[in-house]
């Protein structure tokens, strides 16, 4: 069953524990954010797209597996919204369905160099995959 | 004094100089780190969603077992510190979680959530304190300047973390201090070297951890001191024209433990 834009949202109201609805469009996640030239859609648009029921094309976007999980624009909002949470929630809205892990084990061997550290590669599958 | 000890994956493998150095300064300092009996790796990322809890099971049962014997657990790696901080606070402030994750450790085995979790560096400034540290140094970083790295998980989120002030934290500072070096402030101190984006964006990282050592560099640093391993690794294979060091490593130079 497919479920409609705005159940998709409250589940990820629940699921973060984010109320996007105290954002008062500062855009101080976004400029804080380290990933935000990777992203094309940014913390901020999370926040209101979020709140919109406007969620089909972030789940779509590569956005998802950008963020460092670096809480930067968690700890600098003004309004405690902490946007990172939503970019979570939407990114395991994708990843827990079967098939869509974003990263398989296949694709390890030819990302990994001698040096890098476990910590990276764990890290990732807890991200990306489920 | 003993206290549980999570040293976590890396410091088992690619990072072990991170924990041994970090066992005989402890001991150095009259602390012996008892490590925890089968633990398993934190996952190296707190997935901040309420209804994932299998993911943080790892990390509950390390505070459980820290819990049985009485002890504060410590931490070195700054995302295991991470991880398991963060565990500890969604234990003790939310019930349905909490719930959730004590089914799965059995009758009797609950965790109340009453562990302390404590990173090395929290445990030399609150429990041994400085005086005690500078009364170890036996080789003094004389005219060393050191640029401290925080990165994200040792400060981020604060209101979970605690560990300082998140936007002009002195915590490494006072050690270089306390081990006669002089310590260098610069502005990215405490933003993101690109983490685990390393492994599927490589560019990425690079741009981040350039704005890091670049940083640094211009303050006037000599070298950089880290607690965690994946941030050593993106500064260091990023062409960082400083020595990027364990902050361990400082102290057994400034402790005279070091074996060359």
């Amino acid at each position: 069953m497919h479920k409609d834009n705005n159940a998709v949202r409250d589940e990820i109201i629940r699921r973060s524990g984010v109320n996007p609805r105290k954002c008062m469009r500062c855009g101080k996640c976004s400029a804080t954010c380290p990933a935000y030239d990777e992203m094309e859609f940014h913390p901020h648009q999370f926040v209101y797209m979020v709140e919109s029921g406007d969620i089909e094309p972030l789940m779509n976007s590569k956005s998802l597996y950008q963020c460092l999980t670096c809480f930067a624009c968690v700890d600098r909002c003004p309004r405690g919204v902490e946007p990172a949470k939503l970019v979570e929630a939407v990114r395991l809205e994708v990843i827990r369905k079967q098939g869509a892990n974003h990263l398989k084990a296949d694709d390890i061997p030819a990302l990994v160099t001698e040096e890098l550290p476990q910590q990276a590669i764990v890290s990732a599958f807890r991200k990306y995959t489920k | 004094m003993k206290v549980a000890y999570f040293p976590g994956c890396t410091l088992k493998t690619k990072a072990k100089e991170l924990d041994a150095y970090a066992r005989k300064c402890a001991e150095t300092l009259g602390i012996t780190l008892e490590e925890i009996e089968n633990w398993q790796c934190c996952g190296g990322v707190f997935t901040t969603a309420r209804d994932e809890a299998a993911t943080k099971l790892s990390s509950v049962r390390a505070l459980k077992a820290a819990g049985n014997a009485n002890q504060m657990l410590v931490t070195v790696c700054s995302a295991c510190h991470n991880v398991i901080k963060q565990t500890n606070h969604a234990m003790n402030t939310d019930e349905e979680f909490a719930f959730k994750v004590n089914n799965y450790l059995g009758k009797g085995e609950e965790y109340d959530g009453s562990t302390k979790v404590m990173h090395y560096l929290e445990l030399l400034r609150d429990v041994v304190g400085y005086d005690k540290v500078k009364e170890a140094v036996k080789k003094p970083l004389a005219g060393k300047k050191v640029a401290a790295y925080y990165g994200c998980l040792l400060l981020r989120p604060n209101s979970v973390m605690h560990t300082d002030d998140p936007e002009n934290p002195t915590l490494i500072e006072d050690l270089i201090r306390a081990l006669g070096g002089e310590p260098v402030v610069y502005s990215m101190r405490n933003e993101c070297c690109g983490g685990y984006i390393a492994l599927e964006n490589p560019d990425s990282a690079k741009k981040r951890s350039n704005k890091v050592t670049d940083s640094a560099a211009l303050a006037g640093a000599d070298m950089i001191v880290t607690a965690c391993p994946l941030c050593k690794f993106n500064l260091e294979t990023n062409g960082s024209k400083l020595p990027i060091v364990y902050f361990t490593d400082l102290m057994a130079e400034a402790f005279d433990l070091k074996e060359d």
